[in-house]
C-alpha cells in the first residue's frame, strides 16, 4: 500500500477534486479537510455531489483531478475499495445495506475487524473474544434481542442501526455516514443522534444529511456543498444565514 | 482441528444424505453382481451405468450450486470444465487401447493414424500414466477457470454479462474440439475404450467399481461443499451474493473469494466429467455444447439452489425424467417438457424442491417457537441508544 510522507495534519484532505460523468461535473474543484476526532455534517441540495464525494473517498469512483489524502499519508486515488476499507474508512450507504440472508449477529461477525484473507476465513473458528465484541456491539445498537433473526426481516430503522453496528465492528478511524436518519421516526432520529455522538468520542465521523433538524441536533461544523464545490462552511447558524445558501438550498 | 471443522459442516440432514448415498453406492452394484439374472432383485448393467451417469451429473450440479447458489456466479458454461475433465480421462483411455485399435498402432490412437499424423502431439504425452491423467483432470479445468476467473472477476464482470461470456467460453471450446487438427478426434471425439487400470471398462465388475467411485466422489464433493458453506468463508460468499459492494467496503477482497470458489468448482466439474467418460464410453465435442451447461443449471434450479442436496436431487430427477420421456412415444416432446419444467419451477417453485421444503419447515418451527414463547412481543421493542 502506498504511503507517502505525512503532508497534512488533517485526517481527510481533499484538494481540487473534480469528477465528471458524461459531461456532468459532479464534483467541481472540491476542497475541504476533516480534522482527527471531528464530527462533520455535509449538507447540500440534490445533485450537490455529496454521495460522489463519498464515492471518491471510498474508492468507488476515481477523481479526474485533485488530491485525496487519508491520515496525511495515504493517497486514496491510488487505492481500491478493499484497500481503503482496510486502512480504516467505514461507509454507511444511503439505503441501508446489510446482508439480508444472514442473521444479525453474523452481519456483525462478518464486519468485525480481523484477517479477511480467504484462507483465514476458511479455517476460522469462533473465539470468546469475538463473541464478546459482538455482544458489546449488539448492546450498543440495541439489537441483542433479535440477534438470531435474519437481517432481511428487520425494520427499516433496525437495519440502519445494524449497518452502523457493522461500521463499529470494523473499528474504522473515519466513518462516512450517508443519510442515517432517512425514513426514521422522530424517536429513532433522537436515538441515532445519541449513537453518533457516542461513536464520535473515539472516531472521526462525516455525516451527509438532508434533515436540518437532525443536523442542528448534532451541533457540529457544517459544510454546505453546491454544484460540486463548497458553498459555505461553519456552524449551522452561520451556514443557515449565508445568503447564497438560502438562495440555493434553504430558501426553497 | 480438522475433525472439528468436519463436525461443524455435517448437520443431521447432511449426515442422512451421506448415509443414503453410501447405501446406494453399495447396494446398487451388489444387486448387479450377486443375484442371478433371472432374480427380481437383479439390476441390469445398463441400469448401473445409467445411474452412475446420473451421479456424475449430480456432482456437476453440486459444483454449479456452490458458485451459483452461494456466491451468485451463474456460470452457463460449466459443461466446459466437465468436458475437459472428461477429455483428460478419455485421453488416458485412448492410450490404453494400444495395438488393439483398428490400425493396431502401438502409440497413436486410431484417428491420428487415419489423419496420417507421424507422431503423438506433445500435449498427448504422459497420458498413458493414470496418475498423470488424474492430475490433468483437476489441473486443466482448474487452470482454465483460474485464468478465466482472474480476468473476469478482476474486471468486475458480474451477473448476466458473466453468464454470457461463460457461454462464449464453452462455445469456443466446442468449435475448437470439433476441428480435426485440434488433436482430440474432431467430431467423433474419443471412444472405443478398452481398459481402465488394466480392467475391461465393459465388465460388470469394472462398471460396479466405477459406480461406487462415483458415489464416493459425490459424497466427498458434498462434504467439501458443506465444509466451505458452513465456514466463515461460506458466509462471505453469501455476503458477496447478496451485497457485493457492501462486502467490498467491509474490506473483503471479493475477486479473490470468487476466484477461489470458481476454480474449486471447475475442478469438481472436471472430476465429474472424468468419472462420466468411462461409464458412457465416449467423449465428444457435443459435451461442450452451451445447451448442456444450461440444462445443468436447470437441474440446480429444480432441486433448489443454495441447498447442495437440492442440486443432487434435481440432477437425479430431471435426468430420470429425461430418460423416461426420451425412451417412449413422448420422445419428440422432451425439449418442451424441459422448457416447461424450467418455466414452472421459476414461477411456482422459485426456491426449488428442497428449498421450498426447507423454507416451509423453518417457518413451521419458528411458528411453534413463537407459540411456545407466547409471542415475540419482548423481542420486538429494541431501540438503540448510546449510554
Amino acid at each position: 500500500m502506498s504511503m507517502d510522507p505525512r503532508t497534512t495534519a488533517a485526517l481527510l484532505y481533499l484538494d481540487g477534486v473534480s469528477v465528471s460523468f458524461a459531461g456532468f461535473r459532479a464534483l467541481n474543484n472540491l476542497s475541504f479537510t476533516v480534522e482527527p476526532g471531528e464530527m462533520r455534517a455535509i449538507i447540500g441540495p440534490n445533485g450537490a455531489g455529496k454521495t460522489t464525494m463519498m464515492d471518491v473517498v471510498t474508492g468507488k469512483t476515481k477523481a479526474d483531478a485533485g488530491e485525496v489524502y487519508f491520515d496525511g499519508s495515504y493517497d486514496l486515488s491510488r487505492l481500491d475499495e478493499t484497500e481503503i476499507a482496510l486502512l480504516g474508512i467505514g461507509r454507511k450507504f444511503q439505503k441501508p445495506t446489510v446482508f439480508d440472508m444472514h442473521t444479525v449477529e453474523d452481519n456483525i461477525a462478518l464486519a468485525l475487524k480481523g484477517d479477511r484473507r480467504a484462507r483465514k476465513t476458511l479455517f476460522w473458528r469462533d473465539t470468546g473474544e469475538e463473541r464478546r465484541r459482538i455482544n458489546d456491539i449488539l448492546d450498543i445498537i440495541r439489537l441483542s434481542q433479535v440477534r438470531r433473526r435474519v437481517a432481511g426481516l428487520l425494520s427499516h430503522g433496525q437495519k440502519q442501526w445494524l449497518e452502523i453496528g457493522m461500521l463499529l465492528a470494523q473499528e474504522p478511524k473515519l466513518l462516512l455516514v450517508d443519510e442515517p436518519v432517512a425514513g426514521m421516526t422522530d424517536a429513532e432520529t433522537q436515538q441515532t443522534v445519541r449513537l453518533l455522538k457516542e461513536i464520535n468520542r473515539e472516531r472521526t465521523v462525516v455525516v451527509v444529511e438532508h434533515d436540518m433538524t437532525f443536523v442542528r441536533e448534532l451541533g457540529v461544523k457544517v459544510t454546505c456543498l453546491h454544484e460540486g464545490c463548497v458553498l459555505a462552511e461553519g456552524t449551522i447558524d452561520q451556514v443557515a444565514q449565508n445568503q447564497r445558501v438560502v438562495e440555493v438550498y434553504l430558501g426553497r | 482441528m480438522i475433525a472439528a471443522i468436519v463436525l461443524r459442516a455435517l448437520d443431521r440432514g447432511a449426515i442422512a444424505f451421506l448415509v443414503t448415498l453410501a447405501a446406494i453406492g453399495v447396494i446398487v452394484p451388489l444387486l448387479n453382481l450377486l443375484p442371478p439374472v433371472t432374480s427380481s432383485f437383479y439390476l441390469s448393467s445398463y441400469f448401473v451405468a445409467l445411474l452412475g451417469k446420473y451421479l456424475c451429473y449430480a456432482l456437476l450440479a453440486l459444483s454449479i450450486d456452490l458458485i451459483w447458489g452461494y456466491c451468485g456466479i451463474l456460470s452457463l458454461g460449466h459443461g466446459a470444465f466437465f468436458a475437459l475433465g472428461g477429455y483428460a480421462m478419455g485421453m488416458y483411455l485412448m492410450r490404453q487401447i494400444g495395438t488393439r485399435g483398428v490400425y493396431a498402432h502401438p502409440v497413436l490412437p486410431d484417428f491420428m493414424v487415419f489423419l496420417n499424423w507421424p507422431e503423438l502431439p506433445i500435449y498427448w504425452y504422459g497420458f498413458q500414466h493414470f496418475a498423470y491423467a488424474a492430475c490433468m483432470v483437476l489441473l486443466v479445468p482448474g487452470a482454465l477457470a483460474f485464468v478465466f476467473g482472474w480476468f473476469a472477476f478482476r474486471s468486475r464482470v458480474t451477473g448476466v454479462y458473466l453468464s454470457i461470456i461463460t457461454q462464449a467460453l464453452t462455445f469456443a471450446l466446442m468449435l475448437g474440439f470439433f476441428r480435426n487438427n485440434f488433436g482430440f478426434g474432431g467430431n467423433n471425439g474419443l471412444t472405443d475404450f478398452k481398459d481402465i487400470l488394466g480392467f475391461n471398462v465393459q465388465a460388470p465388475g469394472t462398471r460396479s467399481a466405477l459406480f461406487m467411485i462415483s458415489a464416493l466422489a459425490l459424497m466427498l464433493g458434498f462434504t467439501i461443499c458443506r465444509i466451505i458453506v458452513s465456514s466463515k468463508f461460506g458466509k462471505v460468499l453469501v455476503a458477496i451474493r447478496d451485497a457485493e459492494t457492501r462486502t467490498r467496503f467491509l474490506g473483503y477482497r471479493v475477486e479473490a473469494y470468487k476466484l477461489l470458489v470458481f476454480t474449486l468448482s471447475a475442478c469438481m466439474a472436471g472430476v465429474a466429467g472424468a468419472l462420466y467418460v468411462p461409464q458412457v464410453g465416449i467423449i465428444n465435442p457435443s459435451e461442450f455444447s452451451p445447451a448442456n451447461s444450461i440444462e445443468a443449471v436447470i437441474w440446480v434450479a429444480v432441486g433448489g439452489r443454495g441447498t447442495l442436496t437440492g442440486a443432487v436431487l434435481g440432477a437425479l430427477l430431471v435426468n430420470y425424467g429425461k430418460t423416461f420421456f426420451t425412451s417412449g412415444v413422448l420422445a419428440p416432446y422432451w425439449l418442451f417438457v424441459l422448457g416447461g419444467l424450467f418455466v414452472a419451477v421459476t414461477l411456482l417453485l422459485p426456491r426449488g424442491i428442497v428449498g421450498t421444503v426447507h423454507h416451509w419447515w423453518k417457518q413451521r418451527s419458528q411458528l411453534r417457537q413463537v407459540e411456545h414463547n407466547g409471542g415475540e412481543a419482548r423481542s420486538m421493542a429494541p431501540a438503540p441508544a448510546a449510554e
